[in-house]
């Protein structure tokens, strides 16, 4: 399937066909709740049950939003699609909904929001649509914004479709910048379908990243920690030869030992076995 | 759009310093019914920019609400009933928001402010 974001922008792409398509699909409807629902989870809020206001970020006909009334919260949506925010109306969304280009910012005051989610959206971010357009402004314009509106400490989580390691990063590396702690949580990574990025950023202090699902508990898991980031330099080899994580080359040794006997092919062992993967995306 | 939208929407263009609040032109509103969740209700107030709350709800006929948030608030459920419904019950569907500052207006048609800036504006 080639990727929407370089067919058209996207208000043009999200048209009247489009967001009616989008909205009576139900492998569409099922990937944006399940989507939403894994984002709120990352958001991590206290587990009292209480009603927040979250702000979502693409909402577009706001299947991300029901799954947000659904979970009991409030929520305010930002999109550029009219023809998506009609469809959100007629679908009688429980939030509020405004047009609005991310890319532009966010237009709220400081410091209201107790969370933000942003489902399938912020990758548009990186595409240029007209001479006026630069991606790397409009993501600082964005992160810049968002951090704002967000309550100190709270989280956004942004699930994106970076076209490669390469937006990936660039997208991480715009909200590191402004001020936002966190990283990328990458679900099942080792899937090709079911893989799922999401860019889990704290408007304040760097707590430590939640754990991605679907992860083998075995050398993958460094993928995950070549992935984190602090927005500041940071001893990340103490950070690492602290986890437990790191199980060290003796256990990769006896792992791999395990392996042979039972006839799996395994590489040779080396002066780099059990060391750490270079930081990479 | 809701009060709760209005009481977070500012005015973001360039050079505007203070774009909050938004001066509401009404042309039609709309009342739904909502379910009351006084926790909720509570855990907003002190997000709420109060004297523009209850001048946005005098503006939109959504209600009199007190000049300032009662000390019994929490458990005020006469207040909270008014505060819930001026809230969250009444939205404006056709009207206008206004800058306070630079008096660039945006507009609402079927419920959705339009926030829309030109990118000179950014
Ligand atoms: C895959 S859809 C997600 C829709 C939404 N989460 C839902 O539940 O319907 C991506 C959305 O991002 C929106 N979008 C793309 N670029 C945007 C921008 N620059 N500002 C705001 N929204 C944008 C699109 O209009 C579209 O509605």
């Amino acid at each position: 399937m080639s990727r929407p974001e370089l067919t058209a922008p996207a208000d043009v792409f999200y048209s009247h066909t489009e967001a009616r398509k989008y909205t009576q699909s139900s492998r569409v409807i099922e990937i944006q709740e399940r989507l939403t629902e894994r984002a709120v989870e990352l958001l991590n809020f206290p587990d009292d049950g209480s009603c927040r206001l979250i702000l979502d970020v693409g909402c577009g006909s706001g299947l991300s939003g029901d799954r947000l009334t659904e979970l009991g919260h409030q929520w305010i949506g930002i999109d550029l699609s009219e023809a998506m925010l009609e469809h959100a109306r007629e679908r009688e969304v429980e939030g509020d909904v405004t047009r609005n280009d991310m890319g532009h910012g966010v237009p709220f005051r400081p410091g209201v929001f107790d969370g933000c989610v942003s489902i399938s959206a912020v990758q548009w971010l990186c595409n240029a649509d007209n001479s006026a357009h630069i991606p790397q402004r409009r993501l600082k314009t964005f992160f810049t914004q968002l951090y704002k509106c967000l309550k100190r400490g709270a989280k956004a989580v942004l699930q994106i479709y970076p076209d490669g390691p390469r937006q990936a990063e660039m997208i991480t590396t715009a909200a590191l910048r402004v001020g936002f702690s966190g990283g990328l949580v990458v679900d099942y990574p080792n899937s090709t379908r079911a893989k799922k990025y999401f860019l889990v950023l704290a408007a304040g202090p760097p707590e430590s990243l939640p754990r991605a699902k679907g992860e083998d508990d075995d050398e993958d898991d460094y993928e995950r920690r070549g992935m984190r980031m602090d927005g500041r330099k940071s001893d990340k080899g103490a950070k690492y030869r602290k986890s437990n994580n790191h199980k060290g080359k003796a256990w990769v040794m006896k792992k791999k030992e395990q392996y042979r006997n039972r006839g799996v092919h395994v590489a040779n062992d080396s002066k780099f076995t059990g060391r750490k993967r270079k930081d990479r995306l | 759009m809701r009060l709760l939208a209005h009481n977070m929407l500012a005015c973001n263009a360039k050079g505007v310093v203070n774009g909050f609040p938004l001066k509401i032109v009404v042309k039609e509103t709309r009342e739904t019914e909502t379910e009351f969740n006084a926790e909720f209700l509570v855990h907003m107030l002190p997000k709420m920019e109060w004297a523009a709350f209850v001048n946005a709800a005098r503006e939109i006929g959504a209600g009199e609400l007190p000049g300032e948030i009662p000390d019994d608030a929490a458990t005020n459920e006469e207040f909270l009933q008014a505060f819930h419904h001026a809230l969250l019950e009444v939205h404006v569907e056709e009207g206008t928001l206004v800058c306070p500052e630079s008096g660039r207006k945006f507009p609402i048609n079927k419920g959705i402010p339009n926030m829309l800036l030109n990118e000179d504006e950014v």
